[in-house]
């Protein structure tokens, strides 16, 4: 059962990936990013992280996606165009990403043997309250740096798209 | 393990038939409360009171043609319709209607999942939500339609964050996530519901939501994305046929939802106002007889033909309903859907008493309002509530 | 066999990241570019979930809670970039947005 609940949502997030990607309109990229954060939201409950599942819909998909579609709707962007690309990445683009990705895999392989697996209910300390609880004991501090931070870019977006007052 | 599966699968179905019934008529009672408020009739023709019009409706709404205007984007339009409609109806799975009952052996809940992180499912899921309106703008390939869909994305994402900060503080009091939980820390008298709980009483927290539900479901007074008489009809303008009876009917999903949510969070959920000792086991029963009894009078002086027979058939409906709450085989479970629908049924009627009232916000009225006035007021309410509750 | 080996995880953790470099690597539209750097963090975010399950501590999930906080706020001032990068030369286009160039 889990393993079938994996390959579903694997599947969907790397071709929703892979669509990101190879999309030319930013509407459609932006809807299978969606597809992509909402199908590792469901790996995160597969991997007890039930705080940071809810926290991945609401934060990512809920509140940035929307605000990347607010602007794709505002700037109205069309497709992008299409341009001839240079004749090394025509040849070796797609090569070398396969090379990097083997790369990767060979060292996941190397570095994880296969003995430790994963099943739902394997790890409980992922509920609201143990993620609260370390929240604001042990990371307090890049708690409150972070809150520093946002209060920071909320000053910055304002100033950034205000309209000129002169 | 197959007893659950089964019982499970019984429940969505029953729960899927009751809620796309009582989301058709919903439209009825709205049509019937504003007809009133405005002195008319509303629907008569079809069948006793109209009670048939839902049912006309569904058929008119399936037989139209089904109209794809040619210069859409068309994965983008026909997923938008099904994005508002499955979002809205994945919300209902945690929202309980009532206490743990057994059905013949088996102890089970009246909802679907009784998650641990319940509250913050639904916050996510009705985030969500946003891009079935904002897409359907987009995809629609019209300026009227981009316009509601701009709108309503800005306008949701600006509403959304008073309404967690509302409905955060009540958390803090109950201190939990589940909404099973959430009901039983409330359970006593009215006293102890989160709206007059103490050391804080909610009631500021209660309105806020109240106030950002009506924008985040897009009524009246916020119905800025399918203002009718500066966009046409706003982000639906192009759909039509099933297409467009989705959105209108994720609309009214999510008013359930937001309904059932404050009364969960707020009114105590399906707990009755005062203890059953003393004798608010009645209540029901004594509703239902005076509505029987008032039906019936009519119905022997009747202001209409026919009211002669269809309020002497619901007259003596109301006394038989009256008449199967006072069984104690069913009291406990019939008890606690009666509290809770009851509840839910209020805040559903304050949305159509207001849409027959208020007039629609200006934009820039409406953005200023939810972050120059909400926004502090919901901090401050929480800030006020958090250092009360460690306290006391 | 009904469990999951955690390598596929942190696998499709890679994939998820390498797809997102090259969305950074290939696309012109100056949005799509910074989807890409969120695909990226998401597959980040995964390994640190699964970390966190493999060594069953909550660490891994702080991780990522900061990712997205941190992630959020780049976004809204990314966004405010693009929003005013659009006014002064109405294009979105990276490769024309290059007068830094000469």
């Amino acid at each position: 059962m889990d393993l079938i609940l994996f390959l579903i949502f694997a599947i969907i997030a790397v071709v929703s990936a892979v669509n990101v990607v190879v999309q030319t309109h930013p509407i459609s990229s932006a809807v299978s990013l969606i597809g992509v954060m909402g199908s590792l939201a469901v790996l995160y409950l597969l991997l007890g992280a039930e705080f940071i599942a809810a926290a991945q819909v609401i934060v990512y998909a809920g509140a940035v996606m929307v605000l990347f579609i607010f602007v794709i709707l505002l700037l109205n962007a069309g497709a992008e165009t299409k341009r001839g690309r240079s004749f090394m990445v025509q040849l070796l683009g797609v090569p070398l990403l396969i090379a990097l990705l083997g790369l990767l895999a060979f060292f996941v392989e190397r570095l994880f043997p296969r003995g430790v697996s994963v099943r739902f209910g394997g790890f409980t300390g992922g509920t609201a309250q143990s993620v609260g609880k370390a929240l604001f004991t042990t990371y307090l501090l890049p708690f409150e740096v972070t809150s520093l931070l946002i209060l920071i870019a909320i000053l910055g977006a304002i100033v950034l798209a205000r309209k000129e007052l002169d | 393990m197959d007893a659950f599966v089964v019982i499970s699968l019984i429940k969505a179905a029953v729960i899927a038939f009751v809620l796309l019934t009582a989301v058709a008529y919903l439209q009825w009672v709205e049509r019937k409360v504003i007809a009133h408020i405005q002195l008319r009739m509303g629907p008569y023709r079809v069948g006793p009171h109209g009670l048939l019009q839902p049912l006309a409706d569904v058929i008119k709404l399936i037989t139209k043609e089904d109209m794809m205007p040619s210069y859409v984007n068309k994965p983008i339009y026909l997923l938008a319709p099904f994005l508002a409609v499955s979002m809205s109806l994945l919300s209902i799975a945690v929202i309980p209607f009532g206490p743990t009952i057994s059905v013949a052996g088996y102890q089970t809940g009246m909802q679907l999942a009784d998650l641990n992180i319940g509250v913050l499912y639904i916050l996510a899921v009705s985030s969500m939500g946003v891009y079935g309106v904002a897409l359907a703008g987009w995809a629609s390939n019209n300026k009227y339609a981009l316009l509601g869909g701009l709108r309503s994305s800005a306008q949701m994402i600006s509403y959304e964050i008073p309404m967690a900060l509302a409905i955060a503080s009540p958390l803090l009091i109950s201190n939990t996530l589940s909404l099973k939980e959430l009901v039983a820390t409330q359970s006593g008298s009215v006293l102890d519901w989160n709206v007059l709980h103490r050391p804080f009483p909610q009631i500021i927290a209660f309105l806020i939501f109240l106030i950002a539900g009506f924008a985040e479901t897009n009524r009246v007074p916020f119905d800025l994305p399918e203002a009718e008489n500066e966009l046409v009809a706003g982000f639906h303008t192009e759909y039509s046929s099933m297409k467009f009876a989705s959105f209108f009917m994720a609309e009214y999903l999510n008013m359930v939802t937001v309904s059932s949510l404050a009364t969960l969070l707020f009114l105590g959920g399906w707990e009755a106002p005062w203890p059953a000792a003393k004798g608010s086991n009645l209540i029901p029963s004594v509703i239902f007889l005076v509505a029987g009894l008032t039906a019936l009078y009519h119905a022997a002086h009747p202001a209409r033909q026919m009211d002669k027979y269809t309020l002497a058939a619901f007259g003596i409906v109301f006394l038989a309903l009256a008449g199967v709450f006072v069984l104690p085989i069913v009291q406990s479970w019939l008890l606690p859907l009666f509290w809770f629908c009851a509840k839910a049924g209020a805040i559903l009627f304050a949305f159509m008493w207001v849409r027959g009232t208020l007039p629609r916000f200006r934009y820039d009225q409406l953005m200023s309002f939810a972050w120059k006035f909400l926004f502090p007021v919901a901090m401050l309410n929480l800030l006020v509530t958090s250092f009360l509750v460690a306290w006391f | 066999m009904s469990e999951v080996p955690i390598s596929w995880f942190l696998m499709l953790s890679a994939v998820i990241f390498a797809l997102g470099v090259a969305g950074f690597l290939f696309r012109r539209n100056i949005i799509t570019v910074f989807m890409s750097i969120e695909l990226m963090l998401n597959g980040v975010n995964l390994s640190f979930v699964t970390f966190s399950y493999q060594l069953k501590q909550v660490n891994g999930h702080l991780f990522t809670f900061f990712v997205m906080v941190v992630a959020a706020a780049e976004a809204a001032v990314g966004l405010a970039i693009i929003l005013t990068v659009f006014k002064n030369r109405s294009t979105l286009d990276i490769d024309d947005i290059d007068s830094m160039k000469n």
